[in-house]
């Protein structure tokens, strides 16, 4: 057991661990060529301008000219941050509360987990499709109410251009929020007992110790949940298309759907390209800052 | 023992597939046919095709065009072709014919003499590129008719109108009676086709030419155009009221008597016939809405992409001359309620308002689809604009006139 000393070079570095740098490959592969080289490639065709067939025939910025032209385009965007900040607001706040309230030790909670869960069992045009039809005023909740006696109620979001919106984010809540309260329950039985109790004898009220104590104690498993929101977020496509298809009247039109029906529909995959680099753009500059604080500074323990 | 047992299986198959009669083939042709008239229709051509010796595979696609046409073209750029795909008779498929993925049948066409009993000739200009001949036109349909319920206006105690201004001026008197005036579905394609109807009826033929042939942005602001938006503006508050999506249920509607009319395509006249209505009686058609009797001659046509096996090249070529045919012409658009691309066959089963388009093709006033004329990126610009100018009574005719000229002046 003497190396040490002796004159043998160490192993190249590109061979360290080379079984699993063999492993990773594929993988490695993937990321380079289907996602980096795919929004090259994306970003390159945004200043063309193809049609049906992608072709190199470069027009300069004509493509984002057009795109920030159309009040379509500033509907989507206000739909989609209107639906995005509501939908992180309340899918964190209600899942939370929904999981400290299973976490009193309550009986039946697994009953009650599977309940809240189920909706994420459903895919997003099957919940879309069920609220279209809860929503719709002559035989969802509008026409029960209003049968019940009280003949001036009015509950139409999915017919109203104002508030459609609200109605979609109703359903996506609906979906989702499920998920959201098994990762903080997760994240609440983490939480060790003797904190609680150690709260207790200090004589700190309860939703004190979830807020001050609790809550930061809990700041991984809020950015995965927040990283899982946000992701829900940007792709918001097909709720939209199962609900209102973005009527009435083009008011529930997002980005997303954008894209698809002028990359699909229009044939003309130049306009799609460019406003899908917009959508990449505003997500960076979202995570790629978040990214750097989080992940650049220093180590976290 | 599997193995061997999966070998002869293998060479059995291809034994039979060898067995077959050289030059027969299976077909696979894609369509967006799937309501209960359509896939009746289908069928008529799938039986004359099989009576050849060949097999129809069939390839629906449900849930109409906007759906269907992403699939075929990303299955022809994708390098998985099917033999023979639907499209709309105009410039859906413009790309891929000039990027050379689609047959030429200019000799076909030559040896048969397609240009002699296909009527009007626009339909098969709207197949030809530099010249030669890409696809097979198999029926024609008009967007200019404007249904109406007898009943609706019985109810209402007016007379049946018998052009647009009698039909708006009856509006009040239906509402009253409880009745939506003018059922529109949600769907941003059927207001542009209301709009696209308005124009020839209300401004005229060289007008609708203008814009749409020429894309003249100048005609498209200009006061003709405004009177068209003015009369829009009257489509919006007569259908105010409807909320239905699809254009089968507005159609509906006017069938049950709980709208006044509807402008739709001749392709609504199934559903009348379906619910067992008798033009005249239950319902009226008006052609040019009453004002300008003109219809445009639309379709679908068929086209065929280029593929290497021998047999299937040579089976394109008879499933292209049987959708052609005399018998299989009159067979398929009797039950797809359509007009025959030939002028030469009989068409004495035709109801009154199947007619009454006839007559107007005979006397060639005839005006080009829209889908002949504008890229699917302009049709799909002129929907976002028009669903949203029907659904939001705040926006005034003069605003959209101004976008609406802005669309024309980009369009090529």
């Amino acid at each position: 057991m003497s190396i040490s000393g002796t004159t043998t070079r160490r192993p190249s570095q590109l061979f360290r661990n080379l079984n699993a740098k063999i492993a990773s490959l594929p993988m490695i592969l993937t990321a380079l060529v289907v996602f980096l080289g795919g929004t090259a490639w994306t970003i390159v065709y945004s200043f063309t301008n193809s049609k049906l067939l992608p072709r190199l025939k470069f027009v300069g910025l004509d493509q984002y000219e057009r795109l920030w032209s159309q009040s379509r385009w500033f509907t989507s965007i206000e739909n989609l941050l209107v639906y995005g900040v509501l939908s992180l607001i309340f899918s964190l706040v209600i899942g939370f509360i929904l999981a400290a309230l299973l976490d009193q030790k309550i009986r039946f909670e697994s009953v009650f987990r599977t309940i809240f869960l189920y909706p994420f069992a459903l895919s997003f045009v099957v919940t879309g499709l069920t609220w279209q039809w809860i929503l719709n005023p002559d035989f969802g909740v509008q026409h029960i109410v209003r049968s019940l006696g009280w003949e001036s109620f009015n509950f139409n979001p999915l017919y109203d251009q104002q508030i459609v919106i609200y109605g979609i984010l109703i359903a996506g809540l609906w979906q989702g929020t499920g998920l959201i309260m098994c990762l903080m329950l997760a994240g609440l039985r983490g939480i060790d007992e003797d904190i609680w109790k150690a709260a207790r004898v200090d004589g700190i009220p309860t939703w004190k110790t979830y807020l001050f104590i609790v809550i930061p104690m809990m700041r991984p498993v809020f950015i995965t949940t927040l990283v899982i929101i946000a992701s829900g977020i940007v792709r918001l496509y097909d709720l939209v298309v199962a609900q209102t298809s973005g009527g009435p009247g083009g008011a529930s039109e997002v980005p997303a759907k954008y894209v698809y029906d002028y990359m699909f529909l229009a044939q003309n995959l130049g306009q799609g390209f460019a406003a899908s680099t917009m959508m990449l753009l505003s997500v960076a500059i979202i995570v790629v800052p978040w990214a750097y604080l989080e992940f650049g500074g220093k180590k976290r323990g | 023992m599997r193995y061997h047992f999966l070998a002869a299986a293998l060479a059995a198959s291809t034994a039979i597939t060898l067995a077959a009669p050289a030059g027969a083939a299976d077909l696979e042709v894609t369509h967006w046919w799937t309501s209960g008239g359509e896939a009746a229709a289908v069928a008529e051509f799938a039986k004359a095709f099989d009576a050849t010796g060949n097999k129809w595979v069939d390839g629906a696609i449900a849930g109409g065009g906007s759906t269907a046409r992403p699939v075929m073209v990303s299955r022809i750029t994708g390098g998985s072709p099917m033999a023979a795909t639907q499209f709309n008779t105009g410039r859906q498929a413009e790309e891929l014919v000039e990027a050379g993925l689609m047959r030429d049948f200019t000799d076909l066409a030559a040896k048969e003499g397609w240009k002699d009993f296909i009527r009007p000739a626009s339909l098969l200009e709207g197949c030809t590129v530099d010249g030669k001949v890409y696809c097979v036109p198999v029926n024609i349909h008009s967007w200019q008719w404007l249904w109406l319920s007898n009943k609706a206006f019985e109810d209402a105690g007016v007379p049946v109108p018998t052009n647009w201004d009698e039909f708006v001026a009856a509006g009040p008197a239906l509402e009253k009676a409880g009745k939506i005036p003018l059922a529109i579905g949600g769907q941003s394609w059927q207001t542009t086709g209301t709009f696209n109807v308005l124009i020839p009826a209300i401004a005229g033929k060289d007008v609708f030419l203008k814009v749409y042939q020429d894309h003249d942005a100048e005609v498209a602001a200009g006061p003709e155009i405004a009177k068209v938006f003015k009369a829009a503006d009257d489509a919006r508050k007569m259908s105010a009221k409807s909320n239905v999506q699809d254009w089968n249920q507005a159609t509906n509607l006017v069938i049950t008597g709980q709208a006044g009319g509807q402008i739709m395509g001749d392709w609504a006249q199934g559903e009348f016939q379906v619910a067992g209505q008798v033009a005249g009686k239950d319902y009226t058609c008006l052609p040019g809405l009453g004002v300008n009797q003109l219809i445009s001659t639309g379709g679908d046509s068929f086209y065929f992409p280029k593929l290497d096996d021998a047999d299937k090249t040579a089976a394109q070529e008879v499933l292209a001359s049987t959708m052609l045919n005399a018998s299989t012409q009159v067979a398929f658009n009797l039950k797809k309620g359509s007009v025959p691309v030939r002028g030469d066959v009989d068409v004495s089963a035709a109801n009154d308002c199947m007619k009454k388009g006839l007559d107007i093709l005979a006397k060639g006033n005839i005006i080009p689809d829209t889908n002949q004329l504008n890229t699917e990126d302009t049709n799909n610009q002129l929907n976002d604009l028009f669903v949203e100018f029907f659904k939001t009574p705040s926006m005034t005719p003069e605003e959209a006139q101004k976008r609406y000229a802005a669309i024309i002046a980009s369009a090529d």
